[in-house]
């Protein structure tokens, strides 16, 4: 056992707990700026995230890729030592990538909200601090190494991504925050009671809720398999998953464009990353015993996204549909447990972040372009003559998030329907088709947006101004990178898939 | 100094007892000084000296508590000191839970000490009837009723002995000398005083039948055992079960769980609760957070003491029984708690209903009570129910505090009348703009209070259902889980409605309130009969509709700044709030030294 769970490597300056530090900093500074200083809240918040991309580029210049299976930049400090919790950070290629995905978003939507709030430079200025504090939690719990940590990350996230839906969106939004919030909470409660049954499996001690000292325990059947359903529950409402998927698409139709971007492109990858890093390494032979009806639920997400996603009257709504459609295939890719399937779902979970980031920006740019502000698809025509830039762009966020060949997803998806085939061939053959004809729901909303006759209220609308330029191009430039050469992003992603696949493979020789 | 009793000959007899009786004298001492006060003091300088007075002698008994924690406990093969021929049993326990009460009782007093404008919480004169001539010439007058510091310092007092009762008599009078003052306090409201007269009876005749239920216990404990005393009970037990008494056992199992009754009344368990509600209502706020937040904490050293030296004990083998009715009534607690906070629309009711609710939370750590394996005294939940009894009284006396500075007023700038307490939640609308502060802070304590990681709350759930976990009852702690995730609902509605909700207009004209007889004397609107739910449909998600009428009443609240004492009280809760729940470890350690100690 001792061979799957090798030794972290101890960071030589702490890049992750910078990078937690700085984020929270600017979000305490934004919050207590003096008065005089608060016309240039857009600037101090730019500079933090800017400073944590500066701060990621170092990391990834200490972060030794030919191990990326092992723990890197690993810090370890005692923090509650009598319940057992520790201050433990590090990240393989996993972590570091969904890491670097989170600090590189952080900017783009902090440049996307700069003339969200009008001129109330009160309002942006709350929300430009949650932006940042959300940033701290993201990157803190794609690096907990602690069980105990990593949940008290999972719920102390909800706060600040509760008042960005709930204090900032559209009509309904008190509704969709406090669903979002109630949702995340039963979920978090009851994987609660899970982490402190696991804890007392465990050796205990004031290290007691390490997850390297959780891994590898000889739990008994069923005990293994009620924990597993406890995390994994946590993990399916996070993702989101069918049946348990209603909260995203009230919470993204509501929420700001910056706010969805966030929490469908980061922070649902905290499902899918806490299934893959602590679900199936603490309860292998559970996960293999309950992964049939994962993948079932999963098709099942899969099919029943897409199909929602092409009743949508609401763009943004359209769009948490199409996620919920995707992250089906994620999870398809995860519990199929073959290298390649993992892998590929990992570097889905990348593309897909990023795809999804730039086509919920982009409809934020469409929508508040409208006189109303109006999210139904039936309120826009023709703009592809006013605004050619903006339909393009939205064009290929759209293509890139039904997997065209050449952007970034498209070389997760085929890695998750290839590697799952061995295992689950029906799944794939009923995902693929249904991936090819949600190409419907992107097609068919850009022809209803931005083809045809113009509407009469929509003439003389800008095009993208220099600004939103900025937004979309490092997303657009990322999606073409990896789309045409992922093999940095996958040399991250392998390694770890590789040790997912042998714990599996290592539970089933023994039992 | 002749030694008192020698103590019997298990406890090592202390050579100084005045050490060790110290801090019951002292607060006890400084409130008869108190009373003193009010008879040679010029009524100018009466409250200042009494204030002060009080708070040195808490801060004083808090300091020489800690002084005999680090310095004086000499642990014994017992476990505790018996002071007075066992009539006090002092324990690392004991101590700890003390200095709790203590702490949290001088932040309650800064708030209590609130005489800014507009803020007062006491009638000028509890005894003139409301509405007549006498009562508003002493409004008028400007008269104080300073009597309710020493009031104070005795409920105070008799808390110190409640964990610290050594025998059933002790813990009795303790209950009596704490409930007495807190009974009259109730009554001592400036506004909404029938309320509050209703509270303080109500709470009267409810607190003299549990005493009565208390009595009767100890009565029949006493016929079964001989002894009223804890060790004498127990020990005699642990040697040999005399052959007369085998048949008795219905005595003594009835016994204990009439005296759980009684000090289960205190902390306000389901089916004991019913006082709660109304008498957090009806008191006055800053008197409902000290009472919500102390008597709570001693009660459950009551609880605990009961629980543990009748428990694991080989002799009793009582263990069974005693468990199996904590687990009901944590369950009871829990969920009635839970449920019933949901549908709340008075904030002071809603804590109340919280506090139901996390009175079966402590208990579910309660029940985690191990039978005695007859070697090592294992009580792990010693430090988990002071944990959470320390962040639920901060967050509790904090909440209070904010409560009290949102009232409701007539008038406009400056013939602005401060009536009561806006209490109804839909005027709590928009507070998040109005005040930020107040608004934060209350947040913090409601996420507290919902046991939201990074603050205190969380961590006294989490250890305190460790403990139902450690000891076998894991799904007595899911229980506990989903119902805090029930609970969960309401304190959110209140942050949803504090920072999402739109304040009703300022600019509107406020009507005059229906309800307004006399500024001060019935005090302001909402008096509708107890229980009689006021407007407001749940609508979804939300929870609260806000009526035409309800916005009408809401144009008209206004938010006190309160004295320098009770905000310093509220940001010391505050930050105490969030310090625990990040920083929780030298706390926890120094509490784990009680879990290898009798309570």
């Amino acid at each position: 056992m001792e061979s799957l769970v090798p030794e972290n490597l101890t960071a030589s300056f702490p890049w992750l707990t910078a990078l937690v530090v700085v984020a929270a900093l600017g979000a305490v500074a934004l919050w207590c700026l003096p008065r005089g200083a608060r016309g240039r809240v857009r600037e101090i918040a730019l500079g933090v995230s800017l400073v944590n991309v500066g701060l990621l580029v170092g990391a990834f210049t200490q972060f030794d890729t030919s191990k990326a299976g092992v723990h890197q930049l690993y810090e370890q400090y005692a923090w509650i030592p009598q319940i057992g919790t520790s201050y433990a950070v590090g990240v393989d290629g996993l972590g570091l990538a969904l890491v670097a995905l989170g600090v590189g978003l952080v900017p783009i939507v902090i440049l996307a909200a700069w003339r969200e709030q009008g001129d109330d430079v009160e309002r942006l200025r709350h929300y430009l601090a949650l932006v940042l504090l959300t940033a701290a939690f993201m990157t803190l719990i794609f690096a907990a190494r602690d069980v105990f940590l990593f949940y008290v990350v999972f719920e102390a996230m909800l706060i600040p991504i509760y008042f960005m839906i709930g204090a900032f969106g559209g009509p309904q939004r008190r509704g969709a925050a406090v669903k979002f919030l109630l949702f995340s909470l039963a979920g978090g409660l009851v994987m609660l009671v899970a982490v402190i049954a696991l804890f007392l499996q465990g050796p205990g001690g004031a290290e007691g809720f390490l997850t390297a000292n959780l891994t590898g325990l000889a739990l008994t059947t069923n005990v293994e398999r009620l924990l597993f359903v406890g995390f994994f529950l946590a993990f399916a409402i996070k993702a989101p998953m069918f049946p348990v998927h209603t909260w995203l698409p009230d919470a993204a139709q509501q929420a700001p464009a910056g706010t969805s971007t966030l929490l469908v492109g980061v922070l649902d990858k905290v499902g899918t990353f806490g299934m893959l890093t602590l679900c199936i390494p603490l309860f292998p032979s559970a996960s293999a015993w309950a992964a049939p009806t994962i993948v079932v639920l999963a098709v099942v997400s899969v099919i029943y996204g897409a199909l929602l996603a092409l009743g949508q009257k609401d763009l943004m709504r359209l769009i948490a549909y199409t996620s919920v459609s995707h992250f089906g295939v994620m999870i398809l890719g995860i519990f199929a447990f073959s290298q390649t399937s993992i892998a590929g779902a990992s570097f889905y979970m990348l593309g897909h972040g990023l795809a999804t980031g730039l086509l919920f920006l982009t409809a934020g740019m469409v929508i508040a372009r409208h006189p109303q502000r109006s999210q139904r698809i039936a309120d826009f025509g023709g703009l592809q003559r006013t605004t050619p830039i903006i339909a393009g762009i939205f064009l290929l966020g759209g293509l890139a998030t039904l997997s065209l060949p050449g952007l970034a997803p498209f070389v997760g998806e085929i890695m998750v329907l290839i590697g799952a085939f061995g295992a689950y061939p029906a799944a794939v053959i009923v995902s693929a088709v249904v991936v090819v004809l949600a190409a419907l729901y992107i097609l068919l909303t850009y022809q209803r947006m931005f083809t045809g006759p113009e509407q009469e209220h929509l003439t003389g609308l800008p095009d993208m101004v220099g600004r939103e330029k900025w937004v979309v191009a490092p997303l657009v430039a990322a999606l073409l990178v990896l789309g045409f050469y992922p093999r940095p992003a996958l040399d991250l992603v392998e390694a770890p898939a590789d040790v997912t696949v042998s714990t599996i493979a290592l539970e089933g020789s023994a039992s | 100094m002749t030694p008192l009793i020698a103590a019997a000959p298990q406890f090592v007899q202390p050579e100084i007892w005045w050490t060790w009786l110290a801090p019951y004298l002292l607060v006890l001492g400084a409130a008869v000084v108190g009373v003193l006060v009010e008879a040679f003091v010029a009524p100018r300088a009466r409250r200042s000296t009494q204030l002060t007075l009080a708070l040195v002698a808490l801060l004083g008994a808090a300091g020489w508590n800690v002084w005999l924690w680090v310095d004086q406990f000499a642990p014994t093969e017992f476990k505790a000191i018996a002071l007075v021929n066992g009539s006090l049993m002092v324990s690392y326990f004991t101590l700890a839970l003390q200095t709790v009460i203590l702490v949290v009782a001088a932040l309650a007093l800064l708030v209590v000490a609130d005489r800014s404008r507009g803020a007062d919480d006491f009638a000028p004169t509890a005894a003139a009837i409301p509405g007549s001539d006498y009562e508003e010439l002493a409004r008028t007058k400007g008269l104080q009723q300073t009597e309710i510091y020493p009031l104070f310092l005795f409920a105070v007092g008799g808390m110190m002995l409640f964990p610290a009762a050594g025998n059933l008599l002790t813990m009795f009078i303790a209950l009596e000398i704490l409930s007495l003052p807190l009974y009259v306090m109730s009554g001592m409201a400036r506004h909404r005083r029938l309320l509050s007269q209703e509270a303080s009876l109500k709470y009267f005749l409810l607190g003299a039948f549990s005493s009565a239920f208390f009595l009767m216990g100890m009565a029949l404990v006493y016929g079964y055992a001989g002894t009223i005393n804890l060790w004498a009970i127990t020990n005699g037990h642990a040697l040999q079960v005399p052959e007369a008494l085998v048949g008795g056992r219905p005595l003594l199992v009835m016994g204990v769980v009439m005296l759980l009754v009684g000090v289960l009344f205190k902390v306000g368990a389901v089916p004991f609760h019913q006082w709660t509600p109304d008498v957090y209502q009806g008191a006055p706020t800053s008197i409902t957070g000290f009472m919500a937040a102390c008597t709570k904490a001693a009660a459950f050293g009551a609880v605990i003491r009961i629980v543990v030296w009748f428990a694991p004990f080989i002799g009793l083998d009582l263990h069974e029984e005693i468990q199996v009715t904590i687990v009901i009534v944590a369950i009871a607690s829990m969920l009635l708690g839970s449920v019933l906070g949901v549908v709340q629309h008075d904030v002071k009711r809603l804590l109340a209903y919280s506090s139901i609710a996390h009175a079966g939370f402590v208990l579910v750590a309660v029940a985690g009570v191990l039978p005695y394996d007859g070697q090592t005294f294992v009580f792990p939940m010693n430090s988990a129910v002071i944990f959470y009894l320390l962040a639920y009284g901060l967050a509790t006396v904090g909440a209070f505090a904010v409560v009290r500075l949102v009232r409701e007023s007539q008038g406009r700038g400056a013939d602005a009348v401060t009536l009561g307490e806006a209490t109804h939640l839909s005027q709590w609308a928009g507070l998040g703009r109005r005040s930020p502060f107040l608004a934060v802070a209350f947040s913090v304590f409601l996420l507290s209070f919902a046991g939201i990681p990074l603050t205190a709350g969380f961590i006294g759930k989490f250890t305190a259902f460790k403990v139902a976990v450690d000891g076998g009852l894991w799904w007595l702690a899911v229980l506990a889980v989903l119902c805090s995730a029930i609970a969960v609902f309401f304190y959110v509605r209140i942050i949803v409605l504090m920072f999402f909700v739109d304040p009703a207009a300022d600019d509107t004209e406020p009507e005059p309130a229906r309800e307004v007889v006399a500024v001060g004397a019935l005090g302001a609107t909402s008096d509708a009969p107890v229980g009689t739910p006021l407007a407001g449909e749940p609508e979804a998600g939300v929870g609260l509709r806000l009526s035409d009428e309800l916005r009408r009443t809401s144009g008209g609240v206004t938010v006190l700044k309160g004295s320098v004492g009770s905000r310093v009280a509220i940001a010391v809760a505050m930050v105490g709030t969030l310090l625990l729940g990040v920083l929780p470890g030298p706390v926890l350690d120094l509490l784990e030294k009680t879990v290898n100690f009798l309570p």
